[in-house]
């Protein structure tokens, strides 16, 4: 089936207001080319279980293609009509199994070295998109804030390499009660600048404590999903043919119900911890990925204003298999791994916050826990400095944040 | 700062700052002015004593965490004893799929495969050791590969007409040889089994021409129990691949030997550590392997060992990918590679910043031995041959 066969009625499976949404752009879709249209779908699916900032994307989206003149969509969507593919593809129910589409377009492009034409197309089409937005002043600078080396004494590698040209290094700060300052600084500002989803702290132990108008999603809270889905992808790695492809694809439909999970009430936040596992590889094993890749997850997806993550250590490296048993009963830990771990992962923290709007005027800070040093990326401070001013954490976020 | 990628500046910036790097650093000089002190192997006899190494630095690495400046502390092996014996490549491109069974099997072919990554099924085009033992008319013995993955176990020969089921080279998974020789009785070795996370479900039976537990005394003058307390002494898959590898060049000689390095896709788990910890074993294994070049009469002065990645990873930047951890985006930090080449017939001290590809290496490794690569794709890189 084509796009331009697409009918209200295919869509019947889809939840309510991601149902609506396709009922009200059907033209759009029905421009769209097969190359395109599933892709789109795959977000479109989910609109109803999406934070307020992605269904505000995907509103965005629509609403700038569907005043497209027919001469433009063709300008727009010339990089996607040119990718071919099988009929095998195009008869597939891309409508109702949009994920398992682009897994096999995406197997297809790369066989037929079309891959690299695909991606031209999407970088194209998403600048088109970029350009045609209109932004929106934020509340408040953008912060992030990422707390590493937990449990690391020591440490004989340089640390925040990485991000050193692009803000002033502190390297004699008081760490005393340096954690709580920082929770109740960013606990401040979700209630000066209240919004859904706005504000957020991910820890990768366990919650030190459950701040006031912040989304908190840690590794320990999530363990019973985490060892539910451990237990799945155990059972799933003994069936017969089964390979990491099926494997990938079926934890990609996994729902908090079919893993037999209790609703918290918070459906969208439910689905969001049920895909950092799904879809997210390492997660399930480390926590140092897991609080990497949840930090990239919510600023691509919730666009928040404010972001505390806190690394902890994580289990030592064993046999794969053995650590997807989940099966050691004393976990042994890897301090120092994890600090190098959780360095670059405040690196893709700062740049994941740098792709977002406000990015000239967003702060950034690295703090390794209990010591004397962090790094600060602010437009108030100079790049690439080095400060020996003695201070405590919670006046240092207040200078980058002035 | 915004976050923007042109790709090629971005290509253009990996080489420049390999290039410049390397020039400083392990005292390399640009290609065109060191035209006049190539030590090339020639004649006959000189060609059929002539030995080839591939090591695969895998599965992929990218330029930052190995040879441009801020990688440079990770490979201290290769680039302070390695790089300056060698003719450096700095801009190696994959247009391929970038999977790691399907991209070494392009290697081995010089022809872009399209197989399905994750099947045990052999390349579609002869592989580099069916052209050697056929053109050149050499017994089984002398090809053959050490692969830790048992994914890579078809990886030796193709189906092709005139080429083919016992053509090819012989294949060495050591995990494989390990659980077997252990007989599931892994304690204590389980770290040498250790699975990259993509594929720690993916044991296809094996078929063709593995080798065979009973040939570890046969072929390797090798008791199990030999085998299993040196085992215990090694501390990851590779070291056990440098290990039977290293022993095959005593017992065996062959004159075609490729080993396909893979503890660094670990990074596939999102853990930094490991995967830098990965790419430093492998960097000291290389090192380890020319010393047994060096010190093996039969290699000793009339080896070539070449050394490249399989592909890169992707980019920090690329907002597709996640950095480090994948190799999904086809993005140029995930395309762009180096390659080492040094012993006989190299250049010392040199290096090229013109772009080669990853298919090159077939039909160059045919000049090199004095056979054709008819089916590749590729073209023998002149500075080589």
């Amino acid at each position: 089936m084509l796009p331009s066969e697409l009918k209200s009625e295919q869509f019947s499976e889809y939840p309510p207001r991601a149902r609506a949404l396709v009922a009200q752009y059907m033209e759009v879709f029905q421009a769209l080319p097969i190359s395109l249209a599933p892709n789109l779908l795959r977000e479109v699916i989910d609109y109803d279980y999406k934070f307020p900032a992605e269904r505000a994307r995907i509103d965005d989206e629509l609403k700038t293609l569907a005043v497209l003149s027919k001469q433009e969509r063709q300008e727009w969507f010339r990089g996607f009509a040119s990718i071919s593919l099988p009929e095998k593809l195009t008869q597939f129910d891309w409508v109702n199994e949009p994920v398992k589409f682009s897994e096999q377009q995406s197997a297809y492009l790369w066989s037929t070295h079309q891959m690299d034409a695909f991606r031209k197309a999407a970088t194209e089409y998403y600048a088109r998109l970029q350009r045609a937005t209109v932004k929106t002043q934020l509340a408040l600078q953008r912060l992030g804030i990422a707390v590493i080396g937990q449990g690391a004494d020591e440490y004989d590698e340089p640390l925040f390499q990485n991000l050193k040209n692009h803000g002033t290094l502190f390297s004699r700060l008081n760490p005393e009660n340096g954690l709580e300052l920082l929770l109740a600084a960013v606990e401040k500002r979700a209630q000066s600048a209240s919004a859904e989803y706005g504000h957020w702290y991910i820890d990768g132990g366990h919650l030190v404590r459950n701040p006031q108008g912040l989304t908190c999603i840690s590794y320990a809270s999530i363990g019973p999903m985490r060892a539910e889905m451990l237990k799945f992808m155990q059972k799933e790695i003994q069936t017969p043919g089964m390979g990491p492809e099926r494997l990938r694809t079926d934890m990609a439909a996994m729902t908090p119900k079919k893993l037999g999970m209790a609703s918290s009430g918070d459906e969208v936040l439910d689905r969001f911890q049920l895909k950092v596992l799904s879809e997210g590889s390492g997660t399930q094993i480390f926590s140092t990925t897991f609080v990497q890749w949840t930090t990239r997850e919510v600023l691509r997806r919730a666009e928040p204003l404010t972001i505390l993550a806190r690394y902890a250590p994580r289990q030592r490296q064993r046999p794969m298999n053995e650590l997807l048993s989940n099966s050691s009963s004393e976990e042994q830990l890897d301090p120092k791994g994890s600090l190098m771990d959780a360095d670059m992962g405040s690196y893709y923290h700062w740049i994941n916050q740098q792709r977002l709007d406000g990015y000239d005027k967003s702060v950034f800070l690295v703090w390794w826990e209990g010591h004397n040093s962090a790094l600060v990326v602010s437009p108030s401070l100079p790049r690439g400095a080095t400060s020996s001013t003695v201070m405590d954490l919670g006046e240092l976020l207040k200078l980058a944040l002035v | 700062m915004n976050i923007a990628t042109n790709e090629q500046s971005i290509a253009l910036g990996v080489s420049r700052s390999r290039r410049d790097f390397l020039r400083g650093a392990a005292h390399l000089a640009l290609g065109s002015s060191m035209m006049s002190i190539s030590p090339l192997v020639r004649g006959e006899t000189a060609r059929k004593k002539r030995k080839v190494i591939v090591v695969t630095f895998g599965g992929g690495a990218r330029d930052q965490e190995t040879f441009a400046p801020e990688g440079q502390h990770n490979i201290p092996h290769m680039l302070s004893e390695l790089a300056p014996q060698s003719t450096f490549f700095t801009h190696v491109t994959n247009q391929g799929i970038l999977g790691h069974y399907v991209a070494t099997a392009s290697l081995t072919t010089g022809v872009y495969e399209t197989l399905n990554n994750f099947s045990a099924v052999p390349p579609d085009h002869p592989t580099v050791f069916e052209y050697f033992r056929k053109e050149l008319k050499r017994p089984s013995s002398d090809a053959w590969v050490v692969a830790p993955s048992n994914g890579f176990n078809r990886i030796g020969e193709s189906e092709c007409k005139n080429f083919g089921p016992g053509t090819g080279a012989t294949v060495i998974l050591p995990k494989h040889l390990l659980s077997a020789a252990a007989r599931g009785g892994t304690a204590n070795l389980d770290h040498l089994l250790r699975d990259n996370y993509e594929s720690p479900l993916f044991t296809p039976s094996l078929a063709g021409g593995e080798f065979q537990i009973q040939q570890l005394e046969s072929i390797l003058r090798l008791s199990v129990s030999d085998f299993m307390s040196h085992a215990r002494t090694l501390s990851s898959p590779d070291e056990l691949s440098l290990y039977i590898a290293v022993r095959l060049m005593q017992e065996e000689a062959p004159s075609l030997l490729w080993i396909t390095m893979h503890d660094m896709d670990v990074a596939h788990s999102g853990a930094y550590s490991l995967y830098v910890e990965g790419i430093r074993r492998t960097d000291r294994l290389c090192g380890e392997l020319w010393k047994a070049v060096q010190a093996n009469p039969e290699y000793a002065g009339n080896t070539t060992l070449l050394i490249l990645p399989d592909f890169g990873r992707d980019s920090d930047l690329d907002p597709g990918g996640n950095g480090f951890q994948h190799h999904r985006t086809g993005d140029v930090a995930s395309r762009t590679t180096w390659m080492m080449a040094l012993g006989a017939g190299i250049k010392q001290g040199v290096l090229y910043d013109s772009p080669i590809q990853s298919i090159d290496l077939v039909p160059t490794i045919g000049a090199m031995l004095g056979f054709s690569a008819a089916q590749s794709n590729g073209r023998p890189v002149k500075e080589l041959v």
